[in-house]
Formats: C-alpha cells, structure tokens, sequence
C-alpha cells in the first residue's frame, strides 16, 4: 500500500508540474511535450486504478496519433510570443474568475450524488479491464457505441470533403498513368540515311 | 550438492531477481542489436559480391565492439541555437520505448516479463511513442534538413501505424483476445498450415510492410534521405547520441520480426508437431525431439529470417519516392485490411475450417 500511495503521488506531483509547466513555458513545442507528460502521466495513473485498458488506449491514441500531429503543427509555425502575451496582464482577472468558478462547480458536481465517488477497492486477481469493457460497450451500451461511431465517421468524411479542392493549375502526376506507359509512347525510333 | 545455490536462489527478493534478470535481457538485447549491425553489414556485403566488414577478429566479429568503442569515445557536438535539453532527450526517447516493448514479449509459453491481458494494444502504443525521439531531435538540433527529415517521419509514421493498427485488429478477431501468449496458443493445432499468415495472408504482408515503415528501414527510409536531405534528422548528432539512435533502429528491427512470428506464425510453435506424414516418434527421440518440438528455438529461428528479410529488402528495393509512400500506405495497405478484416468477419460468421472452427 504504502509503495503504491509514493507511485501514486510521485505521478500525481508529476501531472500537476506538467500541467502547470504546459500552459506557462514560452515555447509552444515545449508546451506540446509538456501536455505528452500529462497525458503519460494520467495513464500512469489509470494504471494503478486497474484500468489498463484505458491507460494503453490514452498513451496509443493521444500520445501516439493526435500529439504527433500537433507538434507536427506547431514546429511549423513561427508564432510570435510577444504578441500572443500581450493582453497577459489585461485578461488575467477573467482567466482567474472563470477558473475558480470552474474549480468551486467541478468540487460541487464531484461531491454530488450523482457521482458517489468512493475509495477504488483493489479488484480480484482475474479481474480484465479490458473484458469488462468491451462486454460493456457490446451489451449495455451498444447503440450509443455504434452510433458515436457513425458520428465520427461522418465527421471524418466531412473533414475531407472540406479539405478536398481540386486544384486545376498544380501539376499533379497520375500514378496508374506511369505505370502504364508503354516504351512506344516515349521512344521514337527514326531510320536516318548514312550520310 | 547445490541446496545452497537453489536455498540462496528462493531467498532473493522477488523485485531484485525481476531487477536482474531485466538487466540480463537488455545486456543480451544490446548484443544481438550489436550484432545484427555486423549481420547487415555482412548479408548485404555478400548481396553485392564483396567481404563485408573483415578485419577485426575473425570474420570480422569485433568489428560491433570496435564500432561500439568508437562512438563511445567520439565528442557530442552541441550545434548553435540547439534546444540543449531536447538535443539530449530525444535519442533516449527513441530508445526506450524500443526496449519497453519488450516487457510483454513471450519467448515460449510463460516466459515473459509482463503476462498482461491487453499486450497487443501495449506494444502498439509503445511503438507509436518511438516517433517522438524522431520528432524531437529533428526540432532540437535547430537544422533544416533535421526538420526536414523530422516531418517526413511523422507523417510516415502516422500513417502506416493505422495499416498496422487494422492489421493487428484482424489478429485479435481471429485468435479473441489481447495476449500474446494467447494468440500464439490460440495459433496452435495441426502445423504451420493452422498459423494465421494463412487465413490472414493480406493481413500478414500489410503487417510487416508497415514495420518495415514504422522502423523507417528501407525502401521507406526517406526520413534519412540521404540523397536529398543528407541524413534526416540524425544529420546533427555524432557520438554516442547516434549511436543510440542507430541501436533503437535495430531493436526495433527485432521487434517487428518478433512481432511478426509471434502474430502470423505461430511464435514459439513448432511446425513440425501435427505434420500429416511426419513420423511422430521423432519428437520423442533424446535430442533431436527437443529440436524438433515446439520452444524458444522456434521463436528466435523464425525472428532471425524476418530481420534477414529486413536486411535483403535494404539490399534489394530502391527507395520510395514520398509521395508514393503516402499513397502505398493509404490507398493500398489501408483498404486491403479494411476488405480483409470484412471477409474474416464472414468467415468467423460461418466457423470456416480448419482455422475458424
């Protein structure tokens, strides 16, 4: 119990200088490593409550697809930092306001009844989250599983669909074009006379 | 005779023992790495009719100590405006998460670090954190051909991870579970005819096709380029900062392979127990039936042809131009699982023997 509690604060401690370090560092790059750390660390810490399943799919999706991107972004751009902290001072007091009040309604709705929080109980040894879920998902919950699924699918298409112009000035090569061609589309040969 | 080493064995604690035989396996880890350097230098030396390395020690075999050596004492150049802490970090980040992968790897039945239930998705979010060490050390070393280099390995990366990713789930619908040691199990039956590269053929050539990207290996190694944008983003880094970077590349080499026999080819399984014709009394003989039957030997057998392969495809494929990667990825790789993992679920619908009955 008592090396769990020291993992436990050690990831804890971690999470919260990350977090904190996230959205004060100049540097947009370090800030986007930062929020990798945070999320690292949440998954640590879902580990110790059992839910490995969770934790792997937080580090696979987020760390491993959505944060590559972003710093895929963010290293191209040229973002001046100056500009951006200009208003730091004017806009502080509201950016206090909004986030006791999102602090003092979080601490209400946890402590509330509907979600009647508890100590986690270690669960027995055979216990897989992941069985538990996907029996979950595939039984109790499946319509609101499929049809998130279809949501974002839709979405997906939408976003491409979106982003698909058809460009009439870029030269553009055609693959099945390439792969196609013959040696008498490109060589002509000529007879010449010898002199 | 030996009660006091079996009596001193028992008595050691249990994270001191697991502490050391960790350390044990990455000490081997790091000699196979070592040597499967002086593998491909020699596989493709022979490819193009020459020697390979054969200087140092017989046929050469120094020659990873002496390279090791090298790199050790060579300095690390810091290079003008570089990220100093980032420069650091990011050839240990493409290190580690090739070493922490193979916590749940099983070498034959029980022998594994880390038994747990969802270890497909483990290793799959291991290997997508390699892509950070990459990154980083493209945007750290402050070069634009490191940058370069950086972004070619991001997308790349990104996008042969969800070929693999669809590839893995055609796994895990055929053999119903997460575990390693359970899909190699749930592989066994007759003989190598009952192995998933079978049934699961288009899965199986997507898999390792995407490996080979995912370790940036050849033909899809244009995040090195070293044609057009000289080294990629390793093109600042000397000593051992390269070194490590070299290291996670063919651990990483290694794992893909492992991975590969351990999903599509039966892991640790034998193919000759259950083989129609095959005279049965051989798997009893004293030394020859534990050859023959199932264990560790299979596994690093059938490992070792999928790093030969690794280094036949260096030897053999021009490289990719950027564009027809992508499109390799997402217009062939891609749909081909999609359409696979459609046919497996009809044929999973109908109980189609032998593998689905």
């Amino acid at each position: 119990m008592l090396v769990q509690s020291a993992v436990f604060y050690f990831f804890a401690t971690t999470l919260v200088i990350a977090a904190l370090a996230m959205i004060t560092v100049r540097n947009p790059v370090h800030a986007a490593l930062f929020l990798v750390l945070v999320f690292f660390t949440s998954a640590a810490i879902w580990l110790l409550l059992e839910a490995e399943f969770l934790a792997i799919v937080l580090v696979l999706v987020y760390v491993g697809a959505v944060m590559v991107l972003f710093l895929f972004v963010v290293m191209m751009l040229d973002i001046n930092i100056a500009k951006i902290r200009a208003g730091y001072a004017k806009y502080l007091p509201i950016g206090v306001l909004v986030s006791v009040m999102m602090v003092v309604e979080m601490i209400v709705v946890l402590n509330g009844p509907a979600f009647n929080l508890q100590k986690p109980q270690p669960k027995p040894n055979d216990y897989s989250n992941t069985q538990e879920l996907g029996e979950l998902l595939f039984t109790e919950y499946v319509y609101p599983f499929e049809i998130a699924g279809v949501i974002l699918l839709v979405a997906i298409i939408a976003a491409i669909i979106l982003t698909m112009r058809k460009r009439t000035d870029g030269k553009r090569q055609n693959p099945s074009k390439q792969i196609n061609v013959n040696k008498r589309d490109r060589v002509r040969l000529v007879s010449l006379d010898k002199d | 005779m030996f009660d006091w080493l079996t009596n001193f064995y028992t008595s050691i604690p249990p994270v001191v023992l697991m502490t050391a035989y960790m350390f044990a396996f990455i000490l081997v880890l790091f000699v196979c790495v070592a040597y499967v350097t002086l593998a491909e230098r020699k596989v493709i030396g022979f490819m193009q009719v020459r020697m390979g390395p054969n200087r140092v020690g017989p046929w050469g075999f120094g020659q990873p100590i002496a390279d090791a050596l090298k790199l050790m004492f060579k300095e690390m150049i810091l290079p003008t405006d570089a990220d100093r802490f980032l420069f650091r970090l990011a050839p240990l980040l493409t290190m580690i998460p090739a070493l922490a992968a193979w916590a749940v790897i099983p070498f034959a039945e029980g022998w594994n670090f880390a038994d747990i239930n969802a270890g497909l998705l483990y290793i799959l979010a291991m290997t997508s954190l390699g892509v950070y060490g990459v990154i980083v050390a493209g945007w750290a070393s402050n070069s634009k051909y490191a940058l370069l280099g950086a972004l070619r390995a991001a997308a790349q990366i990104v996008a042969y991870e969800i070929a693999m990713g669809f590839a893995l789930v055609g796994v895990l619908m055929a053999s119903g579970s997460l575990n390693l040691s359970d899909i190699v199990m749930a592989q066994q039956g007759k003989f190598f005819w009952n192995w998933y590269w079978v049934p699961l053929l288009p899965l199986f050539l997507t898999f390792f096709i995407a490996g080979v990207a995912e370790t940036n290996r050849a033909p899809f190694d244009v995040v090195e380029g070293e044609s057009e944008i000289v080294a990629g983003f390793h093109v600042e880094y000397s000593g051992m900062g390269f070194a490590l970077f070299f290291l996670a590349e063919y651990a990483n080499i290694i794992l893909i392979s492992a991975l590969t026999v351990l999903l599509f080819l039966g892991g640790w399984l034998s193919p000759f127990e259950g083989l129609p014709l095959f005279p049965a009394y051989l798997l009893h003989l004293p030394y020859i039936g534990a050859a023959l039957s199932s264990g560790p030997h299979w596994f690093i057998a059938k490992t070792c042809f999928f790093i030969f392969c690794f280094l036949w495809f260096r030897a053999t494929f021009p490289r990719f131009r950027y564009d027809q990667i992508m499109r390799l990825g997402w217009k062939a790789l891609l749909p081909v699982t999609l359409i696979w993992i459609f046919v497996e679920g009809i044929l999973l619908y109908i109980h189609f023997p032998p593998w689905f009955d």
